[in-house]
């Protein structure tokens, strides 16, 4: 009886270390075989190009339409208090130190990492990392390495994209539309925003590219070792939504602790 | 006596309550050719997967040339491997890669070779299997015939010493296998390797066999040649070839 009930609290807890522990050693052999001569330039270039490039779209819009609701939401919060001539300063900050890493990193977890999940997890089902092994090829370097450089490269890129174009959202809501003038906005922006913000947002983007890029990377190689025991496409499947609710759920833990380290 | 190639010493592999072997002893030799039969789901796929190192085994023992498996230097078990090849049952071609990079893969991965050299060795494998022109296709575009002959062009592209094929003919219309198990041999005795080969093409697989084994119930219950299995002096294999059930099942009782 006792037992029983020992093994049925420390089965899942029991689990979830040794979880924690592959998911640590999946993490470090990645990052170890970057620098592993020679380096795969042209598989890391692909996955700019899938990661970065192929974003960008979905983060301009974002982007734009993110700083269009903040121009025009802060624009009536400052109004009533006379300060609207601060709207640059509020939505560049806003943008630049939280929403822009936040929601770059969440817009490509959808787009982008839950693809990788599935395109990993279908070549697990399928044996193609159970090949790589029998070729001798290292499948973490193969398959992960190249993924997690160019995650490295993509995100800080695409945040900056996704602060420029949503600080001219702003611009757009807030003095095109709502008759702030053009010249103290963009004042504003440049007076208010210091180097240390960019680099604060750049920190959370390397961050949130190492989370992302390892948990999406890693729920498709072991998509095969999931609690309810399924394989094939049920078991893709599974390991997809868990790697994008994950990463969701790491993104916003990770951004409050880095704030509250960097304030 | 001549020490075997591998050896499997009373191997027990469980997957969960699944007790897949039970206890399996085989031995190939060096330049040989073993055909595995069974039926679907016996554990034959497990029984390769072991000498690769894909599947450990919970007892018993996986020798090489004599040594355990598991107790090879990282160097030697290196070396094992990449001198062996595996074909895969469902092939296991990369979809993102192209015919030609999928049989190309293992070279450019770990070898050394020019571009040039790695061209000149994949067309001939491709040549030779009838494979040519589709350089620039994707696993998606091809026929399971051609994708078939790609797994196999890639298993044979690095001439290794052990190839484990599983499957190597499912799919393939009559013609098509029969080129198979033409070129399997043709190969074989061309480069000497080792084939380890499952497959339920019966008895056209027999003609490459030196030795065939059948896998029933977690156990190689007959080990013999084309004559001794086809004499059916052996009531499960025979009733096995014969492919009738009642007999097969009313043989082991």
């Amino acid at each position: 009886m006792i037992t029983r009930l020992i093994e049925t609290i420390g089965s899942p807890f029991s689990s979830y270390i040794e979880s924690t522990g592959r998911l640590t050693r999946f993490f470090l052999a990645g990052i170890r075989q970057i620098a592993v001569l020679p380096f795969q330039w042209n598989k890391t270039l692909d996955q700019i190009g899938f990661i970065g490039a192929k974003s960008l779209f979905v983060i301009l819009l974002t982007g734009l339409f993110t700083g269009m609701v903040l121009g025009l939401q802060g624009y009536y919060s400052l109004v009533d208090f006379g300060s609207e001539a601060a709207l640059g300063a509020a939505v560049a900050l806003s943008l630049i130190r939280e929403l822009g890493p936040v929601l770059t990193a969440i817009m490509i977890t959808a787009r982008a990492g839950s693809a990788m999940t599935a395109e990993i997890g279908v070549m697990r089902m399928s044996e193609q990392i159970d090949a790589l092994v029998t070729m001798q090829i290292n499948p973490v370097r193969f398959i992960f390495s190249p993924r997690i450089l160019a995650a490295l490269i993509s995100f800080p890129l695409l945040t900056a994209f996704f602060d420029v174009v949503g600080i001219f959202g702003g611009f757009l809501s807030g003095s095109l539309l709502m008759g702030i003038n053009e010249t103290v906005y963009m004042d504003k922006v440049i007076q208010s925003v210091k180097l240390m913000d960019i680099w604060g947002g750049f920190i959370k983007s390397f961050v949130f590219a190492l989370v992302v890029a390892t948990i999406c990377c890693y729920r498709g190689f072991f998509a095969h070792m999931n609690n309810q025991g399924q394989t094939g496409a049920k078991g893709v499947s599974l390991a997809t939504t868990s790697a994008v609710v994950q990463s969701c759920i790491w993104i916003l833990i990770f951004d409050y602790a880095i704030t509250y380290f960097l304030v | 006596m001549i020490q075997p190639f591998i050896e499997f010493k009373n191997v027990y592999k469980r997957f969960g309550n699944l007790e897949v072997l039970k206890g399996v002893n085989l031995s190939i030799d060096k330049g040989t050719v073993t055909v595995v039969i069974g039926k679907s789901g016996s554990g034959k796929s497990v029984l390769l997967k072991h000498i690769v190192g894909l599947v450990q085994e919970d007892e018993g023992d996986v020798l090489i040339q004599g040594k355990s498996l598991n107790r090879l230097s990282s160097k030697q078990a290196r070396q094992f491997k990449k001198n062996m090849s595996y074909m895969f049952q469902d092939n296991a071609l990369f979809d993102f890669l192209t015919a030609f990079e999928n049989i190309a893969l293992p070279l450019t991965e770990t070898t050394r070779m020019t571009v040039a050299q790695i061209r000149k060795k994949v067309h001939d494998r491709m040549a030779r299997l009838s494979i040519q022109g589709i350089d620039h296709k994707y696993p998606s575009e091809l026929s399971g015939g051609m994708r078939k002959r790609v797994a196999l062009a890639r298993a044979l592209v690095t001439d290794p010493e052990l190839i484990l094929f599983d499957e190597p003919t499912t799919g393939l219309d009559p013609i098509r296998k029969n080129d198979v198990h033409h070129l399997i041999r043709e190969f074989q005795k061309q480069f000497g390797f080792t084939a380890v080969i499952v497959s339920h093409d019966i008895p056209d697989i027999f003609d490459l066999a030196q030795q065939i084994a059948l896998l029933d119930e977690g156990k190689i219950v007959f080990k013999g040649t084309r004559q001794e299995i086809m004499a059916c002096e052996h009531d499960t294999a025979c009733a096995f070839i014969r492919g009738r059930e009642m007999l097969y099942d009313r043989s082991k009782t």
